[in-house]
């Protein structure tokens, strides 16, 4: 699985995207912090970025390395190696190139600024590690999609609506929800929806780290109450590495059964 | 050297392979033919153990090939389509198939049979379809395994690596080894097998040398002998 892993992840390091993707983080982390000069704001704004951009670019790019290299795959089946760890490899040597550009894009320009003296180290950190995490659940799901279908169209398709709802219909049914059944207790249900949602949990858990949940009202309160303390943070971290164990696990079952 | 019976393989609503039956002695050169959508490739790749066969059992060098990948040391394989990473150089890709299997000498004299030195510091995307394919070849032919299974392996080949591929083939087969071809090409089948095997609906049609078909369909020559069959079952 490492040589697998060594070799794509060489691959990607020389494609023209990682360095487009590396190189906009670089200047997104430039332009925030020595335009904004406030490093808490540039980390809020860093987060409404990452939210969104990192699952979209997690999904595209793992749909795309996954049927653009499938002749190659083929034959790489052909060799004595195991099916996982050729699927393994390949999805590691995606997430891992994914999560360094991400890492290195922002961390330069924060290195540089200043952040080790800075208070906002933890926060920034706390930033890259759900970017981290989203990356490696969204690339997982990405070749979850496409090894069940065939068809690139099709799996572009399903890419691109898992994102959308993920990222957007889902904290609408989430909110209507809410809306409809208000007169009931509904801490508990909102805890739980969050926690379903990668992305909600990740924007929630940097949320509540910068200590803004006064915006989120009542139900701020309550999420200060559980994600606040460690046995929340413990929760979270437990809910994120699911969504990346299970996805993975179907990923190197499917495998198993797929014909090449 | 590989046995299979009672293959059966179905994608969808299509059952491309309905109860195969086939065993390939040790050594020699087998035409694997038949129709478009006789079910060649999903054979070949159920020897591979690409495709997941839904009932039968298929053996390696004795071995069941089911839930093992080690039994792949002994088989080379070139597929039909060749589409490597765009990125790397064929250099590298050679050293990382090396890498992966196991270290030979072996590809230097390919390389130098084919011609590529000029193109090992290239990047795959760049090269044409015909060099591509020599690539593939020599990436098949570096690993001396005992068992070769090509695919097409003629496609976008100019007529001088088509002759240097014969040579290779007879050469292997000197060797003692066992080669799997599937071609559309009659003339070049006609050249390099020993035996044809001919798939019809997802079995066994006909299985023996060439002048054995001949004789059973009647026919003067190997092309026509091989559109009789066609005809007659398709008529």
């Amino acid at each position: 699985m490492l040589k697998i892993l060594k070799y794509s992840f060489y691959d990607l390091m020389r494609s023209r995207w990682s360095y487009v993707y590396f190189a906009f983080y670089l200047l997104l982390g430039i332009v925030l912090l020595f335009l904004n000069n406030d490093l808490s704001k540039a980390v809020i704004t860093l987060m409404n970025v990452i939210i969104i951009l990192v699952p979209l670019i997690g999904t595209i790019f793992g749909v795309m390395y996954y049927y653009n290299n499938k002749e190659f795959t083929e034959l790489l089946l052909a060799q004595p190696l195991k099916r996982s760890s050729i699927f393994l490899g390949q999805y590691l040597g995606v997430a891992i190139s994914l999560s360094m550009s991400l890492i290195l894009g922002l961390g330069l320009p924060f290195v540089f600024y200043g952040l080790f003296e800075s208070s906002a180290i933890w926060d920034f950190s706390l930033l890259l590690i759900t970017g981290t995490f989203l990356t490696l659940i969204f690339t997982a799901l990405a070749f979850n999609i496409a090894l069940s279908n065939e068809n690139k169209i099709k799996g572009f398709g399903y890419a691109i609506l898992l994102w959308l709802f993920l990222g957007v219909i889902y904290d609408g049914i989430f909110l209507m929800v809410l809306i409809g059944f208000e007169d009931y207790p509904l801490d508990k249900v909102s805890l739980i929806g969050t926690m379903l949602n990668p992305i909600d949990l990740s924007r929630t858990l940097i949320l509540l780290k910068l200590d803004i949940s006064a915006l989120l009202g009542y139900t701020g309160a309550i999420f200060k109450q559980f994600f606040g303390t460690n046995y929340g943070l413990i929760v979270s971290f437990i809910a994120l590495s699911l969504w990346v164990i299970l996805p993975v696990l179907r990923m190197t079952i499917t495998s198993k059964k797929k014909d090449f | 050297m590989v046995t299979i019976k009672g293959l059966y393989k179905k994608f969808g609503k299509q059952q491309v392979l309905s109860g195969l039956d086939l065993s390939i002695s040790e050594g020699g050169i087998f035409a694997i033919l038949g129709p478009n959508g006789s079910g060649k490739t999903t054979l070949i790749k159920s020897v591979l153990g690409m495709v997941i066969p839904d009932k039968g059992e298929i053996s390696v060098l004795g071995k069941n090939i089911k839930k093992n990948s080690e039994y792949r040391h002994k088989i080379d394989y070139l597929p039909q389509i060749a589409n490597f990473p765009s990125n790397l150089k064929v250099k590298e890709l050679i050293k990382m198939i090396k890498d992966l299997r196991k270290p030979t000498h072996e590809d230097e004299r390919l390389i130098e049979l084919f011609k590529l030195t000029p193109f090992l510091d290239k990047k795959l995307g760049t090269l044409s379809g015909g060099t591509k394919q020599k690539v593939n070849l020599v990436l098949t032919f570096m690993f001396d395994s005992p068992i070769v299974i090509l695919d097409e392996p003629t496609s976008g080949l100019d007529p001088i690596s088509m002759l240097r591929l014969k040579d290779l083939i007879q050469a292997e087969k000197e060797k003692g080894k066992t080669i799997l071809i599937t071609s559309h090409i009659m003339s070049f089948v006609e050249e390099v097998s020993d035996e044809i095997v001919f798939i019809l609906e997802g079995k066994i049609y006909f299985k023996g040398t060439i002048s054995e078909l001949k004789t059973k369909t009647d026919q003067p020559d190997f092309e026509h002998a091989i559109a009789s069959i066609l005809t007659e079952n398709h008529a």
